[in-house]
């Protein structure tokens, strides 16, 4: 596979520490245009914590992040605002705006951050929703909606933003098991459609079929990196194969 | 400074009595509330249509009229009427009893309700009439968790007491402004009578708590 | 009964103490509404010594009856040089009682909102305050409404206490007529019917506004 060069994406040294404990260790990685990262890893091994520092939803203590080579200065409020706009993020609890019905979840950061008109963010959310399979549910309110649906919105919400990237947060873990496929037949399309994203997930399939580069992580730190093919294989002796066996005795996987 | 804590020190015995009085009241009217309280609730959940529009008018007319007027109205007015000669003290447990009773009766109905209905099927299923079922196999689970809803009440009907007063009734705050006027230590009286409440409202609030503990049944809340 | 002691004597009285009465409600509630949100939130998010200060305030007018705290609003300050004429002492009293039990609405409606809530917004880049205005106020007032409308009502009924420290309104009008005429079971009759009216209709409109803001997921079932 053949991808531009310049990474759209550079983190670089992020730490982190919480509660007195040292959560991420000195994180950094890149992410070209178009390509897909998998994120995997134990629970607890921090990979909530380094998605929410990207967006500095948590402000990291140290290290540096650029989007297509300007570096986010997070103590500039307007930059950090900006920058934020630029990069989507899907949560594993959906965290869809509970008073707003579907379309106005889609909508209200179209209207209150991007200062579009009423008419044309409507427009434009009932097109988001459609892409998802949702445009006969744009009525319907969060406690309406199945976890599945609901992720859906969410990921409408994020693409209405027409982020560079997308960072997700295991987007299905919080979901039945029948409701998983809905949502990654969504995230496959993303992918195949060149949208650029670091996901974190245990769907090891998924990876497997559709990630560009595998990031095992553990106690803060990324201690393996490489494609699926080689860290994922079980001729790699991998801290990553290991933990991926582990986790397809535990349940059988769909996708 | 020093002759306002004086006049505190002076006070305090006669304003302890006063303590006892809205004691009194508030323990004469949370009682009759709770006796007629669940009598309306079962009456509101379990009775018939007349039953329930009667309690309905009750609850409606209690909680819309104001305390003081309700005070009035009865001691001067209604009790007299009926043949009743009360004194201050009695008539102010029985009209904050009749007004806390509306108000109680609203919580145990919403506890009698949030119960499983298989809890009232159940008993009859084993022979027991709906009145033996409702005594005991509904009533002691409403009654418990009723508890945090009545101590919110208790504390509601403290502060009311001490509307007595207006009656004449020799409570906190008849005695706190009988003191206040007479030495001018307005401000250290009223602020000795509200730490009186804030006590008698911990008071009672902790000992709901043990209760509420002490009748929990093992795994089961709500 | 004869109709005139009603038509030229009771009525007019009780309605001039209802106008007085409105005029103690009305800036009252919505002054307390006011102070009730600032505390509120001062509860939830303000840093711990502001924080304690504003638990305290809400702890101590909670814990005491109105009675006392306007007797020492009206008879108590003048010990200390200041001096409240019994309206403004009334108004005064009813707007930081009624603040402390909407600053509690308000904290718990507050608490209930998910971090996730904010969390989302931020992810899009709305600001703090975009966050604060489209997100968690208008989920708050919607948790907060049955709460803080109870306490309306409240507001209304305890208005007749403002006639103890002698400003006469609805039922301080009432109780002169009743004492000179002794006439007590009619005229307390008539306020009783009176404050029924506001505070039935006070529910009805907090009913509506309930269903009208009602959004699935929200409030009761
Ligand atoms: N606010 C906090 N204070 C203290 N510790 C925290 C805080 N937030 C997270 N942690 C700790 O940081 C560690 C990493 O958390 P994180 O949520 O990033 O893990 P994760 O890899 O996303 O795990 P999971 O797969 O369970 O989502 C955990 O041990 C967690 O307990
Ligand atoms: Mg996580």
């Amino acid at each position: 596979m053949t991808k531009p060069k310049k990474p759209i994406l550079r983190v670089e040294n992020i730490c982190k520490i919480l509660g007195g404990k040292e959560i991420l260790k000195s994180v950094s990685l890149s992410l070209n245009k178009g390509e897909l990262k998998v994120l995997i890893g134990p629970s607890g091994a921090g990979k909530s914590t380094l998605l929410q520092c990207i967006n500095f939803l948590i402000p990291p203590d140290k290290g540096r992040v650029w989007l297509e080579e300007t570096e986010i200065q997070n103590r500039k409020k307007r930059d950090l605002y900006a920058f934020r706009q630029q990069v989507g993020m899907i949560f594993q609890d959906f965290n869809l705006f509970d008073h707003l019905n579907a379309l106005e979840n889609v909508a209200i950061a179209l209207r209150k951050v991007k200062k579009m008109s009423r008419q044309a963010a409507r427009d434009h959310a009932v097109a988001e929703l459609e892409r998802v399979g949702l445009g006969d549910k744009i009525t319907l309110y969060p406690a309406e909606l199945s976890g599945g649906q609901k992720q859906r919105v969410s990921i409408a919400r994020a693409l209405a933003m027409e982020p560079k990237i997308m960072l997700l947060d295991e987007p299905t873990s919080a979901l039945d098991p029948e409701l998983i496929g809905e949502v990654l037949s969504v995230i496959r399309d993303l992918a195949q459609g060149g949208m650029t994203m670091i996901l974190a997930t245990h769907q090891i399939g998924f990876t497997r079929s559709l990630a560009d580069e595998v990031l095992f992580m553990e106690n803060g730190r990324i201690i393996e990196q490489g494609s699926p093919k080689d860290l994922l294989s079980p001729d790699a002796c991998s801290r990553s194969w290991d933990f991926c066996s582990r986790l397809n005795e535990l349940h059988e996987e769909g996708v | 400074m020093l002759d306002a804590l004086t006049a505190i020190f002076e006070a305090l015995p006669y304003l302890l009595k006063g303590a006892i009085a809205t004691s009194g009241i508030v323990i004469g009217a949370m009682g009759l509330g709770l006796v007629m309280g669940v009598h309306m609730a079962v009456g509101q959940v379990y009775g018939n249509r007349a039953v329930r529009w009667f309690v309905g008018l009750y609850v409606w007319f209690f909680r819309g009229v104001p305390v003081l007027v309700l005070l009035f109205l009865f001691y001067f007015g209604l009790f007299a009427i009926v043949g009743l000669n009360l004194s201050a003290f009695t008539a102010s447990i029985l009209v904050l009893g009749m007004t806390t009773a509306a108000y109680q009766s609203q919580i145990f109905r919403g506890a009698i309700l949030s119960l499983p209905k298989g809890q009232l099927q159940a008993a009859r299923a084993l022979g027991m009439s709906d009145i033996k079922a409702i005594i005991s196999i509904i009533l002691p689970q409403a009654l418990r968790f009723s508890i945090p809803g009545w101590s919110n009440e208790y504390s509601i009907i403290l502060k009311d007491s001490a509307l007595a007063f207006v009656l004449g009734t020799s409570e906190i705050m008849a005695r706190s402004h009988f003191v206040a006027s007479r030495t001018y230590h307005h401000l250290p009286l009223y602020i000795t009578a509200g730490c009186l409440y804030f006590l008698l409202t911990w008071i009672g609030v902790r000992a709901l708590l043990k209760l509420e503990a002490k009748v929990r049944i093992p795994g089961y809340s709500q | 009964m004869d109709t005139i002691f009603f038509t030229d004597q009771l009525i007019p009285a009780l309605n001039r103490g209802l106008v007085m009465s409105i005029k103690l409600i009305i800036p009252s509630g919505l002054i307390g509404l006011m102070l009730g949100i600032v505390i509120g939130t001062l509860r939830t998010f303000g840093h711990s010594a502001v924080r304690k200060a504003a638990n305290g305030y809400a702890t101590l007018f909670r814990g005491t009856p109105l009675v006392v705290q306007l007797f020492l609003l009206y008879f108590g300050l003048p010990n200390l040089g200041i001096y409240l004429d019994a309206y403004t002492a009334a108004v005064v009293g009813f707007i930081l009682c009624s603040g402390a039990y909407h600053s509690e609405y308000i904290r718990g409606s507050l608490l209930s909102i998910k971090k996730g809530q904010f969390l989302a917004a931020q992810s899009m880049g709305f600001s703090t305050f975009k966050t604060m205005c489209s997100i968690i106020v208008p989920q708050a007032v919607r948790r907060a409404l049955p709460g803080c409308g109870n306490e309306i009502i409240y507001l209304i009924k305890y208005s007749s206490l403002a006639y103890i420290i002698t400003c006469i309104e609805l039922t301080g009008e009432g109780k002169m007529i009743a004492t000179r005429t002794f006439r007590y079971t009619e005229v307390f009759m008539v306020i009783g019917f009176y404050y029924l009216v506001l505070v039935t209709m006070a529910s009805f409109v907090l009913q509506k506004l309930e269903v009208r803001l009602k959004i699935p997921g929200f409030g009761k079932a």
